[in-house]
């Protein structure tokens, strides 16, 4: 779960890592009302920056300065309720319903800082580097040197010793060494106890007199660990998530749209993923990835295809099941079953292996419905495509 | 001979008494599965099936059967804590079959396995079977024919998929390892491969991987230095979107990195024999064998 900028902000503000005054405004009025106190205050100039968990913010027009209130909010008010695209996003973008208006830093210098999980180390690991306020995969390619890692082990975290090593390999010395490390601290402290999957500041400036303070921020916070941070669990906003992938996380059900015309609904992910390819291998394209879970029940599977059948390419569904210790008859009768609840106007295919997968066969084939009983994988994935071909000619 | 478990294994399993756990105790004991003890705080002296004895500890578990391998179905937000307890109480082999493990938990959790010498397979995994031997999973045992082909996979479905394939086709297994679809497991791609070229009775292996992470460059890297078996390979997530978790919470292709055309591009640089479709899976092995 991706959180905002002011929202990550305010989680390290509270663990006394230094950030500058800001306000979340979301209209044009709120915006000018925040600049003018962020004026007032001494600010020269304020940041407008939209509020969307993608990056590259900047390049895409989604943070401006101003140098007044009335200026604030006129750009406010042309950045809320618009889509911002920027190199992160595809090219519809993600809509701006918030702006977070910021005073300014004095920057001399400007840090990359981030925690993420190595996961071939198995163990969470500080990234840093002294580009600053770039992107940290371009830097990753253009001059790898300049990115210096420590390892947090296990049941340690982040040590005194490494975040100071770190600051003086960036070239720090005296006040800004002593405050990069402890920030360096806070922020690995801030990722274990809110679990997060990364922790970023970036940049991290430091001021003209060596004062360390955070310019920008963001945390993604393990979903599986969200049950024990309700707190967090309510900074969700799901304004740039798919809707079907969000009601289709309501039934706990994962789901993923993709692009293609052959709607797809398999148990467990492994096997979701290689029908997809087995698709793609037939000359189609899956329109969706959708795992119903290795037990595929009546209600998951009438689930599922309610949100399947939304999507607006699904011009053929497979249904692939291996019966492991779930058996294909129950299966079977719960696709039928399902399909008195739901309209489906595709051809439909199914693969039932495993368990009792030829007393499942035998159900679909004498059921009033019309399926495509197929056997294989390969077989499955090829009537498939030729049904949503023969669907789209249709 | 086999890799991780065989009919001599006796297992304890770790919330017994669950919904889950007496299930798959069952079906494992049809098996043939020793199933020496369970684990359930506060039922401890009762008795599962009449016939398995409940303990409340894993010590007392281990101390009183014996026990040397722990296969765990209790839920995620204790998952952590029972495989160190396992650990703690001394057995060899914890394999956790639960799904939703907070991922910085398994950090703190392998390191705890390995100063302990306890290898964790899993999280978020099918388990491990030995055809004919021991069950200790959820898998069904019934596609899988004793014989010479090892298995490792991140996934369930789709390994049944390939075993099935390999059953059909004639070629019984050795072992099948489901190591987990989460971001930090307990046991890799690689320790599997090591584990399978000392096995004398295994003479090829499957390797299932999928995106994200870097499990399958790794076990490239491994196998490109005369791995002494046949590796025929299958990386599911070629047409995964970037930036998307594809139901295992590790199979995402974060920042450009972990796509499924870099593992079968290092996979087939290695030596090994990369399948496209997942259909071919069981064919490829064949083919390899025959040769």
């Amino acid at each position: 779960m991706k959180l905002h900028e002011y929202q990550s902000k305010a989680l390290l503000r509270a663990r006394g890592v230094v950030v500058p005054d800001g306000y979340v405004a979301s209209s044009a009025d709120e915006a000018r009302e925040a600049a003018a106190k962020l004026f007032a205050a001494g600010s020269a100039r304020v940041a407008v920056k939209a509020q969307v968990h993608a990056g590259g913010r900047g390049k895409g027009g989604g943070i401006k300065f101003a140098s007044s209130a009335e200026e604030a909010g006129e750009m406010a008010g042309a950045m809320l309720g618009t889509q911002l695209v920027t190199p992160q996003t595809d090219a519809e973008g993600v809509p701006v319903n918030l702006v977070y208006i910021e005073g300014g830093a004095d920057i001399a210098n400007e840090l990359y800082v981030a925690l993420t999980l190595d996961r071939s180390t198995r163990c969470p690991v500080v990234i840093a580097s002294s580009e600053g306020g770039m992107d940290i995969e371009e830097v990753a390619d253009t001059n790898p040197d300049a990115i210096l890692r420590e390892h947090c082990a296990p049941g340690w975290g982040l040590r005194p010793f490494q975040a100071t090593r770190l600051a003086y390999k960036l070239g720090l010395s005296g006040k800004a060494a002593r405050g990069v490390a402890a920030t360096m601290i806070k922020l690995a402290d801030a990722y274990r106890e809110l679990d997060a999957s990364m922790a970023e500041i970036n940049p991290l400036v430091i001021t003209g007199d060596d004062g360390v303070v955070a310019l920008d921020a963001k945390f993604d916070i393990d979903d599986n660990a969200l049950y024990r941070h309700p707190d967090l669990a309510e900074l969700y906003d799901t304004s740039e998530e798919e809707l079907l992938e969000l009601e289709a996380a309501q039934h706990n059900l994962s789901y993923v749209t993709l692009d293609g015309t052959v709607g797809c609904m398999v148990n467990g992910a492994g096997l979701a993923m290689g029908t997809m390819d087995e698709i793609s291998n037939a000359g189609g394209f899956p329109a969706n990835f959708l795992d119903v879970g290795g037990g595929a029940s009546v209600e998951r599977v009438a689930s599922a295809f309610r949100i399947l059948m939304k999507g607006e390419r699904v011009s053929a569904v497979l249904i692939n099941i291996f019966g492991g210790i779930v058996r294909c008859d129950r299966v079977a009768k719960g696709v039928i079953e399902a399909l008195g609840t739901v309209e489906v106007d595709v051809p439909v295919v199914v693969r039932l292996q495993g368990t009792n997968a030829e007393e499942g066969r035998a159900i679909l084939r004498d059921s009033d419905l019309e399926f495509i009983v197929a056997e294989t994988l390969r077989d499955a994935a090829e009537k498939a495509v030729a049904a949503a071909r023969g669907q789209a000619e249709a | 001979m086999s890799i991780f478990v065989d009919s001599n294994s006796r297992i304890v399993v770790q919330g017994i008494t669950g919904s889950e756990g007496s299930f798959h105790s069952r079906q494992c004991r049809e098996y043939g599965t020793q199933i020496v003890a369970g684990v359930t705080p506060g039922k401890g002296g009762m008795t599962f099936d009449d016939d398995v004895p409940i303990f409340n500890t894993v010590l007392e578990a281990v101390e009183a059967t014996g026990a040397d391998v722990s296969l765990i179905f209790v839920p995620p937000p204790f998952a952590a804590d029972a495989v160190m307890e396992a650990a703690d109480a001394g057995v060899r082999l914890a394999i956790c079959i639960t799904e939703g493990v907070p991922t910085l938990d398994m950090v703190d959790v392998v390191g705890y396995c390995n100063a302990r010498g306890t290898r964790l397979i899993g999280p978020n995994c099918p388990g491990v079977i030995t055809p004919g031997e021991c069950k200790v999973g959820i898998m069904p045992g019934f596609v899988h024919k004793e014989g010479r082909v090892g298995v490792i996979s991140r996934s369930g479905t789709l390994t049944y998929e390939a075993v099935d394939q390999l059953t059909r086709v004639g070629l019984g297994q050795s072992t099948c390892i489901g190591i987990g679809g989460d971001p930090v497991i307990g046991t890799t791609h690689r320790d599997c491969l090591e584990r399978f070229a000392e096995d004398e009775n295994t003479d090829a292996v499957v390797m299932i991987g999928e995106i994200g992470g870097s499990g399958e460059e790794e076990a490239a890297a491994y196998i490109a230095d005369d791995y002494p078996l046949p590796v025929i390979a299958f990386i599911a997530g070629q047409t995964a979107p970037p930036g998307k978790r594809m139901g295992h919470a590790g199979a995402i292709i974060a920042a450009g990195k972990g796509t499924a055309a870099e593992k079968m591009k290092a996979l087939a640089a290695a030596g090994a024999h990369v399948v496209e479709s997942p259909s071919e899976i069981g064919a490829k092995v064949l083919e390899v064998l025959g040769e």
